[in-house]
């Protein structure tokens, strides 16, 4: 990755606190390129139109950009055809959709539902509510010390009660990348369904639908250079078609009676109201500029980026890190010994490096950890060499500091 | 900003020696409390008689700044008449928006004004003290 592509990402040529800024918070959100921002712009200032009803020209435009970005993310992440991607406010709304829709009417007592103890939680609570709503149990895969699923384990869990099997692909807190394609032809051998969630797999990594063989896949838009509020489920289309809409109103129907209505075909029934318009076409540009840079390229920069930084924090004494020895993503979660991670997240933010500290939205997995919360670093295609100097400078300085008031 | 505005040496020395840490074996009112946000978590015990807080204790875990203040809170508060007690967390959340008030009771406090610089960490700062507020109404009705 070089440095042109840092030029690209205007937030990043800003002083925070007197230090040229260091974004390592990735994970929970990612900065926009100039050419995103760009899209967002020209779609406000040329294009800006409801979509599926207007004749007029900008009417046309906007559907267009708008089944446009459909395309553009089934191609991206394999999908078969474009039917099978349904627009969602996120990563949430798209697991909590399938949950609904697809889980709701199909579970009952005795049925059982499996989760990793590392899901974030949104791809943990819609389960719960789920079992609590229908009987069905949620049971857990279990983790291996390092954080690493054993298949042996999924075989144990997984049954012929197994109705929905859901695991994250890469893990927000430990940085593993989750064997979900060999987890998905268990869950089929008994006859469940293998949802994925891709909320930090999508941006960072090569994924290809159709091989992993799953049968609905969640991303976001945010973190993966476009705006918020904005994500996509891909679902298989005999599924989708199964599937009743759990949003009813505008845009959505066939035909609408006053006393009956029915709806249109998937994707577009799951899609009540104006949808995101803006952010379709944002994603859609983001998708563009990832493909050019290539996704096996980001990866391979991160992967480095994460050992680099993993190999000099292991230099710092009382520093911590959660998760396996080696990195393939760019997630470095840990703990500096007398510092609270809020504390250390505080210190870092004065010398202008943007850390997250906290539970990361993964409670049962920080509890795992026996820790009550960590710090965590996380790279992007745009961050470089200088970024993890400048953050273990940081670290060593935060060390000091609180040494010296003992 | 001043990383020194933030952690005064007294609040320091209220992070690593924690005054009131513990519970009481019985006889006091526990108030649980957490900030969802960041996992941060208090446990606060009251001994109360006659609309008095006669002792309190705290556990939990959390940051330097939480967990000073519950100790500094726990100090202060010893002693008091409910009324008092609220009428103290009202010009802690007066310091907290950054208005100069004094803590004539118990000084230290005033280290914690830095707090209001750093706008993510008031709400480990008042942790304590609306763990305290809860306890007092809880009590009172």
């Amino acid at each position: 990755m070089n440095q042109a592509i840092r030029e690209q990402f205007p937030i990043l040529h800003q002083e925070v606190n007197g230090h040229p800024l260091v974004y390592l918070d990735n994970a929970a959100t990612s900065q926009k390129p100039q050419v995103v921002l760009d899209a967002l712009n020209h779609y406000y200032e040329y294009d800006n139109s409801n979509v599926h009803r207007g004749v007029h020209t900008l009417g046309t435009r906007a559907t267009d950009a708008y089944e446009g970005a459909r395309e553009k993310i089934a191609r991206f992440i394999n999908a078969g055809r474009s039917e099978e991607i349904v627009f969602t406010r996120g990563t949430t709304t798209a697991l909590n959709l399938v949950a609904s829709s697809y889980g709701r009417p199909r579970l009952q007592p005795g049925d059982e539902i499996v989760v990793t103890p590392m899901e974030h939680h949104s791809n943990l609570i819609p389960w719960q509510q789920l079992a609590k709503a229908t009987g069905a149990t949620l049971k857990y895969i279990p983790l291996q010390p390092d954080g690493n699923i054993d298949l042996a384990d999924v075989e144990k869990v997984i049954n012929s009660n197994t109705k929905i099997v859901s695991v994250v692909y890469v893990s927000n807190v430990l940085g593993v990348v989750n064997p979900v394609k060999q987890i998905a032809e268990i869950a089929h051998r008994h006859g469940a369904i293998m949802v994925v969630d891709g909320a930090q797999s999508t941006p960072h990594m090569k994924v290809d639908v159709q091989d992993l063989d799953c049968d609905f896949y969640a991303l976001s838009s945010h973190k993966m250079c476009g705006p918020t509020g904005f994500g996509a489920l891909y679902g298989k289309r005999q599924l989708l078609a199964q599937m009743e809409p759990i949003e009813f109103g505008g845009e959505m129907i066939n035909d609408v009676g006053l006393y009956e209505s029915d709806w249109k075909d998937a994707p577009w029934r799951f899609e009540g109201g104006t949808p995101i318009i803006s952010g379709a076409v944002g994603l859609g540009a983001a998708i563009d500029f990832l493909t050019e840079i290539g996704m096996d390229e980001i990866e391979k920069h991160e992967a480095h980026l994460a050992n680099y930084a993993m190999e000099r924090m292991s230099q710092i004494e009382g520093l911590k890190i959660y998760g396996p020895a080696k990195r393939k993503v760019g997630i470095v979660t840990f703990n500096l010994d007398g510092v609270h991670p809020h504390d250390l997240a505080t210190v870092l933010d004065t010398f202008g490096v943007a850390i997250r500290a906290g539970h990361h939205c993964c409670q049962p997995l920080m509890r795992w950890l026996e820790a009550s919360s960590t710090a965590r670093a996380s790279f992007y295609l745009y961050n470089n060499e200088q970024d993890v100097d400048r953050l273990i400078d940081a670290l060593v300085q935060t060390k000091e500091y609180f040494g010296d008031e003992t | 900003m001043k990383l020194d505005d933030l952690y005064r040496r007294v609040i320091m020395d209220h992070y690593k020696n924690q005054r009131n840490r513990g519970s009481f074996e019985d006889g006091a009112m526990t108030v649980e409390l957490n900030n969802p946000t960041c996992g941060d978590r208090i446990s606060l015990q009251l001994l109360v008689e006659d609309n008095k807080v006669k002792d309190a204790k705290f556990s939990g875990d959390g940051c330097s700044i939480s967990m000073a203040s519950a100790s500094m809170m726990t100090e202060a508060v010893k002693g008091r008449t409910y009324e008092e007690a609220l009428e103290l967390a009202d010009r802690f959340s007066a310091l907290m928006k950054g208005e100069d008030v004094e803590f004539e009771e118990y000084e230290e406090i005033e280290a914690l004004s830095g707090v209001n610089k750093f706008p993510a960490r008031i709400k480990c700062a008042t942790l304590a003290w609306n763990a305290l507020r809860k306890g007092i109404v809880t009590e009172d009705n």
